[in-house]
Order: C-alpha cells, then structure tokens, then sequence
C-alpha cells in the first residue's frame, strides 16, 4: 500500500518535471529565435529575404549585406563613433563615480547626507522628462552634435556612486589609518590603497556602462545631428523609415553591433546577473 | 595642514559629479518648469504665458492620445512583464538542472539595445514577409495578421515585445527575492501537506512582497518612458495610436518646436511618474499588514 502510494507520488514528480522542462524549453526557443533569426537572415541574399515561403537556412550564404552596409552605410564610421564614446564614457564614468562614492563612504563632512540625498534625487528625474531644457545646456555649452556632448553629461550616475558606497563601507578604516601614519595625503592613499582593493566593483561599473553605452539611444538622438557623428543604434534607427525598411543593410548591421555585447555576456554572465541583483536591490 | 586637508578633500573629490548633476540635471529640471510658463520655439526670444501650455494640454488631441495611450500600455505592460517574470522565477528555483543556462537565456534580451529588439521583431511580424505570419497561414490556415497596421494589434504587439525585453531583467531579481525565502517555511508546509499552489499564495507571495514591489515600480517607472522600442517596431503607429508621451514630447519639442508645450508634457510625466511610484509604496504598505 505504502509502496504503490510512493510510486504515485514519483511517476506524478517525474511527470511535472517533464513538464516543467519542456515548458522551459520552449520558452528558451521563444527568448532566442528573434535573435538567432535575425542573425541568420542577416547572410541570406537580397532576393532571398524575402521569399514565401521563407527559406529556414541560407540556400545561398552570402556576404554580400555586410560588405554593402559597409561600403554603402559609413558603417565603419558608426563603429568607430559608438566604441568612442562607450571606452572614454566608461572610464569617465568608473573615474567620477568611484571618486564619490569613496569619500561618501569613508570620510564625515558638513552636508553630507544633504548631497547624499541629491545623488539619489537625480533617480527622479530621468533624461526622458528634461529632453528639452537639457537640449538647451548641450548648445549652450558648445557639446552639441559632438561625441563629447553624448560622453559628458551622463557621467555621473546615481547607482553607480550608491554601489561603490556600500562597497567601500564593507571595507576596513585600518588600511586608510596605516597609510596615514606613514604620511600619506589623502588622495594618496585614495590612489595607492583604496582604489586597487575597488577592482570588483569597479569590474561592475565598467559592465553597466559599457553596456548601457553601447546600446543607448536617446541621448545621441538629443545630441548628434550629422551623419558622420552617428553612432550605431542612431543609425539603425534612421534606416528604418516607416514604410521603406532597408532590410539587408539593417540586418548586417544589427548583427555585427551585437557582437560585442555577445562577447562580454557569454564571458562575464555571473557578473552581469550578478550586478543585476546587487544594482537593482540596493540602488 | 592636515586637518585643512580631511576637511577639504571629500568636496574636491565629490565636485566633478557635482558640476556634472548641477549643470545637466538639476538646472535642467529646474529650467524645463521654467520654459513650460513660456511660448518658445528654441530660437527667438521666450514669451511668459503663465499656466497657458498646461491648459492647453487638455485640449490637445494628440497629446490626450498619447497620455491615454501611455496609461493604458502601462496598466497592461507592467502586471505582464511581473507575472512573466514570476512565472520564469518559480520555475527557475525549483531543484533542476541547467538553470544557470535558462537563467542566462531569459535574461539575454534585456543586454540587447532597444532598437534592436524593435527592428528583430518587427522583422519577424511582417505582415507580408513574416516568418510569424508564414507559419500562422500555413500551418493553422490562419489569415496573415497584421500585427503592425492592426490598431488594437498594434498595441497588442508593443505591449508584447516590452514584456519580452524586459521580463529577463526583473526576474533575476524575483530569483534573488525567492532565494532569500528560509526553507523552514516550506518544509514546514510541506509536512502539513500543502500543495504547491498553497505554498505558493501563503509563504511565495507574502514573503516577495518588497521585492515585487521593487519590481512593480521600478518596471513601472521603466515602462511609461518607453520609446527606442517602439520607434523602431511601430514608429508610434498606425495613425499614432502607439505614440506615447515621450515620443509625443519629442516631436513637439524638436519637429514642431513648441518648446513650451513640450515642457508642459514633460512636467505631466514626472508626476504621473511620481504618482505612480508613491501610490505603490503606499499599496504596498496597506498590503503588508493584511500579510502579518
């Protein structure tokens, strides 16, 4: 009787399992196939693309969609523009950020908690609500249609500062109370003790930029106007017209912009995920 | 001398980020209150107006659209991309193999860029071309559904392409959420019997409540700023009917250049925004004594 009833309880285990993984199967079909499709398409001919029915793999593999884009698109101008900005906004960014929330972490100073509190503030007001006024500072300070104007204003980064806060905290005062005594100034030992023992978050920050970077949207369309100064994602943008869509181009494109992204994801899921969690709870 | 140094130091060190927030956020902020009192084209001289654009707002058919179509893509996007989520989070923390993999997998469309997603997608719907539509006809002899062109499956689209960017990201988080949930309470459940689904509504979903509220607003706050995505998918239509209050804000900004007006909107999204966020702390507080 026993036996029979744990048999039941086993054969019902093993078919919610079953379920359960072929449910997750097939979402994992559904959160990769747009990708992958995209990626595959990207090396089938002009006329190909668009056939019915759709060939599933290339019948004639070609590459004849990225040597166009190149040649046709300033593709390698895109290229050159967003990995610009997204290598000197990244090292900006960790240099800033880390600076603060450093000095909020370890020294006590008047108003402290007030500008604590304005570091935090500015996650109330995101770029989409001051794209106007915001428009205005980028002419008047001479940053417009410039990689610069893109790169400087959004450096500084509220839950960048609040991570390295918490980090910081984690670590003891002895190592600044050592170097003190040997005479150490304080960006002295900021520099030769603090910052090498940040090489964990800093890892994190350089992840959250360069992604966001990479793929950021808005602030180049705020800021750049030419074409030469086109970064990727203004450029994908700008080939697809509403009713005309370049597709061969586009699906190049695309698929060599997500190169990057690929590399650093497959490399350093754990941390990216990681950061997720650590980010999103606390900042 | 020391002393002069540890009590100027923090500031030297907090003023680059500080000239940073003063000059392109809080001025800004300020400013834009400032430019919405105004009729402006960007150019010429500001002409004061008072609350004129505010007024006007309500007025103003495109943007009662836009404002209307915000709230209710909004109100269908964020319980969406949560119970997704939390579906991928209970899966994903029972005892099974590969869940570092699938775990990956969910969360790998939240690293690609928005336009991105839009242009894959709007790829794969094409009304005349789509792979989608091709296996819809030919396979559930179905009539091609015009995913894009369709205004109610328009909306459908967008609101389903969000969920997919998104969920990977906020469950991750729910992971986490769950994780943090001691085991006693289920093995304590389980001696009593409970079935999953008890387990689910009585020890789960108590218990994640900061976290789902994390996750409501932070999706909340993501969702109604929703722009790249569609731009690329729908481009706001058809006939507008997916042009939401940031792209609204943009195009009478920059294409019509009525900055005033502009400005006005953006005012109406950060509280709407601020709403928003300070109705879901306080649900959630009412909600958090019934749990206890």
């Amino acid at each position: 009787m026993q036996l029979s009833q744990q048999k039941d309880i086993d054969v019902k285990a093993i078919i919610l399992r079953t379920i359960l993984y072929i449910s997750l199967s097939v979402l994992a079909i559904g959160f990769l196939f747009p990708i992958f499709w995209v990626m595959v398409s990207s090396f089938k001919p002009a006329g190909e693309l668009f056939t019915w029915p759709p060939t599933f793999w290339p019948q004639n593999p070609t590459l004849d969609n990225y040597t166009g884009a190149l040649a046709r698109g300033n593709f390698g101008w895109y290229f050159r523009n967003t990995t610009f900005s997204t290598v000197v906004a990244t090292a900006l960014t960790v240099i800033i950020n880390v600076m603060s929330g450093y000095v909020f972490a370890k020294y006590k100073f008047r108003f402290q908690n007030i500008l604590f509190a304005m570091v935090l503030a500015t996650l109330m007001v995101p770029l989409e609500v001051i794209m106007i006024p915001i428009f205005r500072v980028i002419v008047a300070t001479g940053l417009f249609n410039s990689l610069w104007g893109i790169i400087i204003p959004a450096v500084a980064s509220p839950t960048s500062v609040f991570l390295v806060r918490q980090y910081y905290k984690s670590i003891p005062d002895e190592f600044m109370e050592a170097a003190r005594i040997d005479g150490a100034s304080e960006f002295g030992i900021f520099l030769r003790v603090m910052l090498p023992i940040a090489k964990p978050v800093i890892a994190v920050l350089c992840i959250i930029s360069f992604m966001w970077r990479w793929n950021d949207f808005l602030w180049p369309m705020l800021v750049i106007q030419s074409r030469n100064l086109f970064t990727i994602q203004l450029a994908l943008a700008s080939y697809s017209g509403e009713f005309n869509v370049d597709w061969n181009s586009l699906l190049a494109m695309s698929s060599i912009s997500m190169i990057p992204v690929i590399v650093v994801f497959i490399i350093l899921q754990k941390h990216i995920i990681g950061g997720v969690i650590s980010g999103g709870v606390k900042g | 001398m020391k002393r002069l140094e540890m009590k100027i130091f923090p500031y030297l060190m907090l003023l680059p980020m500080m000239i940073i927030f003063t000059m392109f956020l809080f001025w800004p902020a300020l400013n834009g209150f400032w430019i919405s009192l105004h009729n402006w084209d960007g150019l010429n001289e500001m002409t004061f107006v008072g609350i004129d654009n505010y007024t006007r707002l309500i007025n103003d058919r495109n943007f009662v659209r836009a404002f209307q179509g915000t709230m209710l893509f909004t109100a269908i996007t964020v319980p969406s991309i949560y119970v997704v989520s939390l579906a991928l989070a209970l899966m994903l923390t029972r005892k099974i193999r590969l869940s570092g993999l699938f775990r990956a997998i969910f969360y790998w469309p939240t690293m690609i860029s928005s336009i991105i997603v839009g242009l894959s997608w709007r790829f794969l719907l094409g009304e005349s071309f789509g792979l989608v539509n091709y296996v819809l006809v030919t396979f559930l002899g179905m009539e091609p559904v015009r995913w894009m062109t369709n205004t109610n499956m328009a909306m459908f689209t967008v609101i389903f392409v969000t969920t997919w960017s998104l969920a990977g990201y906020y469950m991750v988080m729910l992971i986490a959420g769950i994780k943090s949930i001691s085991e006693t309470y289920y093995e304590a459940a389980e001696i009593d019997g409970a079935s999953f689904w008890q387990q689910f509504f009585h020890i789960t979903l108590p218990l994640l409540r900061p976290m789902s509220l994390l996750v409501l607003v932070l999706s909340t706050v993501t969702v109604v700023r929703s722009f790249p995505l569609i731009l690329a998918l729908t481009g706001g239509g058809p006939a507008g009917h997916t042009r939401f209050m940031v792209q609204q804000i943009h195009e009478t900004g920059f294409s019509r250049l009525q900055m005033g007006s502009a400005s006005a909107m953006a005012v109406v999204l950060f509280v709407v925004l601020a709403i928003l966020t300070a109705v879901q702390f306080r649900l959630n507080r009412g909600g958090g004594q019934d749990a206890t």
